[in-house]
C-alpha cells in the first residue's frame, strides 16, 4: 500500500488482558479469554485476525471496541486509537460520540443489526444522522449517493429487513457502517453465514469501500480463505494470544509457527487430492489453559521448555513476528 | 441434592427466608397430630380468652383453642393446595408436552379444549358447584374440581417450550437413537420444562389456597372441617373484629401471609437454580 | 440400495389471503448401488433444496411427487414402529451443529447406550458399553474418555466424532451427513473428513455428504451433484466435474471459492519445518 509505516498506527494494543470472572452459587470461574495481546493496525490497511472458536478473538473485539459488560473485566493493558487515546478509560458519553463517526462495525448476523419493524432508511437515520450535522433533506441525498457508490439500489431503503436476502442485508450493513467514513471498521465474521457466491461479492465490496475511504479494517474470521482474499496483514490467534503475524502472502508462503503451518497445509484445495491430516487434540479451554506455551500439547515440535515458559511474540524477520521457541532459538 | 439445598441456603437470602417461613408453617401443621382437642369439637374451652398461657393464641367465641385449631387448619389448607397443584401439574404436563411435540391435529384438538378451560370464569362456577352439591362438596372434591380448572393456563406455557424443543437437533438425534415418543418427552424434554412446572406449582398452590380462602370466607365451602378460610368465616359470623377478639382474625391472616410469601420466595430462588441455562453456566458450559 | 425417482417437494406458505408455492426440490433422481460403498456429495447453497432432500432420504418428510426407495422398499410405505426402527438401523444421520446434536443437560454416553440397546443385540448395560466402546474406537476415541462427560466439556470436533460413533452403532449401510464440518474448527476439520474416507474404505459404508464447501467435496467424494433452487444442474464423477465444470452455475461456484495461493505445500515435521 502507501507508505504508512512512518505515520502513527490507527490502533495500538499493548499487553491486553481481559478475563471473564463469574461467581455462581459459590463457584468461582476465571476464563482467560485474552491473555497478553500486542499488535498494531496501520492506516489504510486491512488487518486480519484469524482464530478458531475459543481463541479469544470475539472477546478481543469487544475489548477493543470498549464494549465491556460484566463479567468481562480488563485485567491489564491498554488500547489506543489515533482518534481516541486510551479508549478503555473513556466515559460512555465520549464513547457514544466516537461510535459510528470514527469507529464502526460490521457484524455477522445482519438481521440483528436492524430493527425488524422499521424500514432500512430509518436504520440509517438512527445510526448516522446525529454524526452528520446536516438537515434531513441533505442527509437523505447523502445516503442515496453513498448507496449508489456501493452499487446498491436506492429502493432497498424503503424495504423492511426481512424482505431482503442475507447477502443484500449484509451489503446494506456495510453501507451503514461506512456512511460516516469512519477511521476504523471492525468486521466480525462478515460473511460466515452467507453463500459462497454472495460471500465473494460482499468481500469485494468491503475491499472497494476500504480503498475508497481509506479506513483501516480489523477483519476477524476463522476462515483462512477470506483472509487470503482480503487481508493485507494477518495475525493468528490461539487460546487468547497472538502466535504469529505477517503480511498475508508471506504468512501463507512461509508460516513459521507450527500451528499456522498446520492450518495452512491442511486446507483442502480443488485440484489437489493429496492426503491431509487434522491436528490431534483440541483447542484448550480458556478456563484452565495449559502452562507455558498454550499450543504445546498438540505441537509436533514441543520441547521441555515449551511446557513451562511462555514464548514471547518477537520479530523473526522484518514485518513477521512469531511466538515459538522452536524457531527463535 | 442436599448439597444443592445447603449451597442455596448459604448463598441466597431469599431462599433462606422462604425456607424459614415454610419450615415454621410445616412444624405447626405437623403439631396438629398431637392436638389434645378433636378438631370439630366446640365449646371445649373458655370463650374469648386473649393470647396467654395455656392458650398461646387465645380462644374463639366458639370455645376452641386457637393454636390447635390453627394447626389443624393449616394442615388441611396445605394438603388441599398440594393436591390441587399435583393433580393440575400432571394434567398440564401431559397435555402441554404431547400437544407441543406431536403438533398437527392432536395439537389443535387439545388446545381447543385447553382454551375452553382457560376462559371459564372460576368463582361463579365454584359457587355454582357449591349450590348444587352443598354438603357433598368436601375439601377433597373441591380439590379435584379446582385441579380440573387450574391446568389450562400452564399447559400452554409448557406447550410453547415443547414446540421449541421439538425443532432442536438433539430431538432428532434421540429419534434416530431409537427412542419412542414417550421416552423422548420424559427423558429429553422434561428437564427443560421443569423450571416452568416448578414455579407454576408454587404459584398454583398460592392460587388454590387463595381461592379456597375466598370461597370459605364467603361461606361457600364445607365450613365445618377447619381451614384458614373457614376460621375467618366463623370469625366474621361472630363479628369478632367488632367484639374486640382480634386474635381470631389476626392469626389466620398472619399465617396465610407467611404461606404465600414463603412459597413465593422459595419459587423465585429455586427457579434460578433449576433453570437449564443457569445450570449450564454453573457447570462451566455455555458462554 | 438407495434410489430417488423423480422426487419433488413443494411447500405452500402463507395463510388464507396470500399463498405462495415454494418448490424446494424439483425432479431429482439418482441411485446408490449396494456393495459399492461411495461418498456421494450434494453441493448447493442455501435454498438449493439439499437439506430438504436429506430430510426426505431420512424419511422425516414425505415427497410431494416421485418415490424414494431404500433396498427396494418405498419409504412412504414405512408406517409401523418396527419398520421404522428397521429403516433407522440402516440409515443414520450426522447433523451440522455438533453442539446442538446432544442434549446439553444429559451426559453423552446416554445416547450411545440408548442406540446400542435399541439397535443391537445388546441385552444389558455391560453389552451396551462394549458396543459403545467399539464404535468410539472406530472414530479414534474411547469410552473412558467420553464416560460421564457433558457436551459443553468437549470441542466441536470431538462432539462430531461422537455423533459419528453413535451413527455407527447400528451398523448402517448409509450415512447422511448434512454439512458435518461447517461448524467444526479448521484445525479439526480434516480429521473428520478423513474419518469419512475411513468409513467408506474400511467399513464399506456409503455416505451422502451434503455441503457447500467445494474443496472438501473434491477431497473425498466419488460422485457429485450440484443443486440450484431444487434442480440438479450438473452431476458426475467428482474430480471430473470440479476440475472442469460445464454448467454456468458450477463455474460460478468454483470461481467463488477463496483459495490462498501457495507455491508449494508446507509440512511441519519433527525437528524442523520444511517445504516438500
Amino acid at each position: 500500500m502507501n507508505d504508512s509505516a512512518s505515520a502513527a498506527p490507527v490502533l495500538s494494543v499493548k499487553g491486553l488482558k481481559a478475563y471473564y470472572r463469574t461467581t455462581y452459587f459459590g463457584v468461582n470461574r476465571e476464563v482467560k479469554a485474552v491473555d497478553g495481546v500486542d499488535f498494531e493496525v496501520q492506516r489504510n490497511e486491512i488487518y486480519g485476525l484469524a482464530g478458531e472458536s475459543s481463541s479469544g478473538k470475539t472477546t478481543l473485539i469487544k475489548t477493543i471496541a470498549a464494549a465491556l459488560k460484566p463479567p468481562l473485566e480488563i485485567v491489564a493493558g491498554r488500547v489506543d486509537f489515533s482518534f481516541a487515546p486510551n479508549i478503555l478509560r473513556m466515559k460512555s458519553d465520549d464513547l457514544d460520540s466516537l461510535r459510528w463517526r470514527h469507529l464502526s462495525y460490521i457484524v455477522q448476523g445482519s438481521m440483528s443489526v436492524f430493527n425488524p419493524v422499521r424500514r432500512i432508511r430509518q436504520a440509517f437515520v438512527d445510526f448516522a444522522f446525529r454524526h452528520i450535522n446536516k438537515p434531513r433533506a441533505e442527509f437523505d441525498k447523502l445516503v442515496d449517493a453513498h448507496l449508489a457508490r456501493v452499487k446498491l439500489e436506492p429502493s432497498v431503503l424503503n424495504a423492511y429487513p426481512h424482505e431482503l436476502s442475507g447477502g443484500m442485508r449484509q451489503r446494506v450493513t456495510i453501507a451503514l457502517a461506512t456512511i460516516c467514513r469512519p477511521d476504523f471498521i471492525i468486521a466480525d465474521e462478515p460473511t460466515t453465514a452467507l453463500d459462497v457466491i454472495v460471500q465473494k461479492n460482499v468481500l469485494d465490496m468491503i475491499r472497494e469501500i476500504q480503498r475508497e475511504i481509506g479506513s483501516s479494517v480489523l477483519l476477524v474470521t476463522h476462515d483462512l480463505g477470506v483472509h487470503a482474499h482480503l487481508a493485507d496483514r494477518l495475525g493468528i490467534m490461539y487460546a487468547g494470544r497472538i502466535v504469529e503475524e505477517a503480511p498475508t502472502e508471506d504468512l501463507f508462503r512461509n508460516p513459521l509457527h507450527p500451528y499456522t503451518a498446520h492450518l495452512v497445509s491442511s486446507l483442502p484445495r480443488i485440484g489437489d487430492a493429496a492426503p491431509r491430516k487434522g491436528l490431534e487434540g483440541s483447542p484448550p479451554s480458556l478456563a484452565a489453559p495449559p502452562e507455558g506455551c498454550r499450543f504445546h500439547p498438540r505441537c509436533p515440535l514441543a520441547m521441555a521448555r515449551c511446557r513451562t515458559e511462555v514464548p514471547p511474540l518477537i520479530t523473526v524477520k522484518p514485518g513477521h513476528r512469531a511466538a515459538c521457541f522452536a524457531i527463535t532459538r | 441434592m442436599f448439597k444443592a439445598l445447603r449451597d442455596l441456603l448459604k448463598t441466597n437470602l431469599e431462599f433462606a427466608i422462604g425456607a424459614a417461613l415454610i419450615s415454621t408453617i410445616l412444624v405447626i401443621a405437623l403439631l396438629s397430630f398431637f392436638s389434645p382437642y378433636p378438631p370439630m369439637d366446640m365449646y371445649v374451652t373458655q370463650l374469648d380468652l386473649p393470647p396467654g398461657w395455656p392458650h398461646i393464641f387465645g380462644t374463639t367465641s366458639r370455645g376452641q383453642d386457637m393454636f390447635w385449631l390453627l394447626s389443624e387448619a393449616i394442615r388441611n389448607t396445605l394438603v388441599f393446595g398440594l393436591c390441587v397443584a399435583i393433580l393440575s401439574r400432571v394434567m398440564a404436563l401431559v397435555v402441554g408436552l404431547v400437544s407441543g411435540y406431536l403438533g398437527g391435529r392432536v395439537d389443535r384438538v387439545l388446545m381447543s379444549i385447553n382454551d375452553t378451560f382457560i376462559v371459564i370464569p372460576l368463582l361463579p362456577i365454584l359457587v355454582l358447584f357449591y349450590f348444587v352439591l352443598r354438603d357433598k362438596l368436601t375439601m377433597g372434591w373441591l380439590a379435584v374440581i379446582m385441579a380440573l380448572l387450574g391446568w389450562a393456563y400452564d399447559a400452554r406455557l409448557i406447550r410453547s417450550i415443547a414446540i421449541s424443543l421439538r425443532t432442536r437437533e438433539f430431538t432428532r438425534t434421540s429419534v434416530f437413537s431409537g427412542m419412542s415418543t414417550r421416552e423422548i418427552l420424559q427423558r429429553e424434554h422434561l428437564p427443560y420444562v421443569l423450571p416452568v412446572v416448578f414455579s407454576t406449582t408454587l404459584n398454583n398452590i398460592n392460587w388454590s389456597i387463595g381461592l379456597e380462602v375466598t370461597l370459605a370466607v364467603l361461606g361457600f365451602t364445607d365450613i365445618n372441617s377447619p381451614s384458614i378460610g373457614g376460621m375467618i368465616y366463623w370469625a366474621n359470623q361472630h363479628t369478632a373484629m367488632v367484639a374486640g377478639i382480634w386474635w381470631w382474625i389476626a392469626f389466620p391472616v398472619l399465617f396465610l401471609m407467611m404461606v404465600f410469601i414463603g412459597l413465593y420466595l422459595l419459587a423465585v430462588s429455586m427457579n434460578e437454580y433449576i433453570d437449564p441455562r443457569s445450570r449450564l453456566s454453573r457447570m462451566g458450559g455455555a458462554s | 440400495m438407495l434410489e430417488l425417482d423423480h422426487v419433488s417437494k413443494d411447500y405452500v406458505r402463507g395463510g388464507l389471503l396470500s399463498r405462495q408455492r415454494i418448490q424446494a426440490v424439483d425432479d431429482v433422481s439418482f441411485r446408490l448401488e449396494s456393495g459399492q460403498p461411495e461418498i456421494f456429495a450434494i453441493i448447493g447453497e442455501s435454498g438449493s433444496g439439499k437439506s430438504t432432500l436429506a430430510s426426505m432420504i431420512l424419511n422425516l418428510v414425505q415427497p410431494s411427487m416421485g418415490h424414494l426407495r431404500f433396498e427396494g422398499t418405498d419409504l412412504a410405505g414405512i408406517r409401523s414402529k418396527a419398520e421404522r426402527l428397521k429403516f433407522m438401523a440402516q440409515v443414520q444421520p450426522i447433523f451440522q451443529n455438533p453442539f446442538e446434536a446432544f442434549n446439553p443437560l444429559k451426559q453423552l454416553d446416554h445416547y450411545l447406550f440408548m442406540t446400542a440397546r435399541r439397535f443391537t443385540a445388546a441385552k444389558d448395560d455391560a453389552a451396551a458399553m462394549r458396543c459403545a466402546d467399539e464404535a468410539l474406537v472406530k472414530v479414534g476415541l474411547s469410552l473412558a474418555e467420553v464416560r460421564g462427560r457433558f457436551p459443553h466439556e468437549l470441542s466441536g470436533g470431538q462432539l462430531q466424532r461422537i455423533a459419528v460413533a453413535r451413527a455407527l452403532i447400528p451398523s448402517p449401510k448409509l450415512i447422511i451427513a448434512d454439512e458435518p464440518v461447517s461448524m467444526v474448527d479448521a484445525s479439526l476439520r480434516m480429521s473428520i473428513v478423513n474419518l469419512f474416507k475411513t468409513l467408506r474404505d474400511d467399513l464399506c459404508i456409503s455416505i451422502i455428504y451434503i455441503t457447500h464447501d467445494l474443496a472438501t467435496a473434491y477431497y473425498i467424494s466419488d460422485r457429485i451433484i450440484i443443486m440450484r433452487r431444487g434442480k440438479v444442474v450438473e452431476e458426475g464423477d467428482a474430480k471430473t466435474v470440479l476440475d472442469n465444470p460445464q454448467h454456468a452455475y458450477s463455474k460460478q461456484l468454483k470461481d467463488a471459492v477463496l483459495i490462498p495461493h501457495i507455491s508449494s505445500p508446507v509440512h511441519a515435521t519433527k525437528g524442523k519445518i520444511s517445504h516438500v
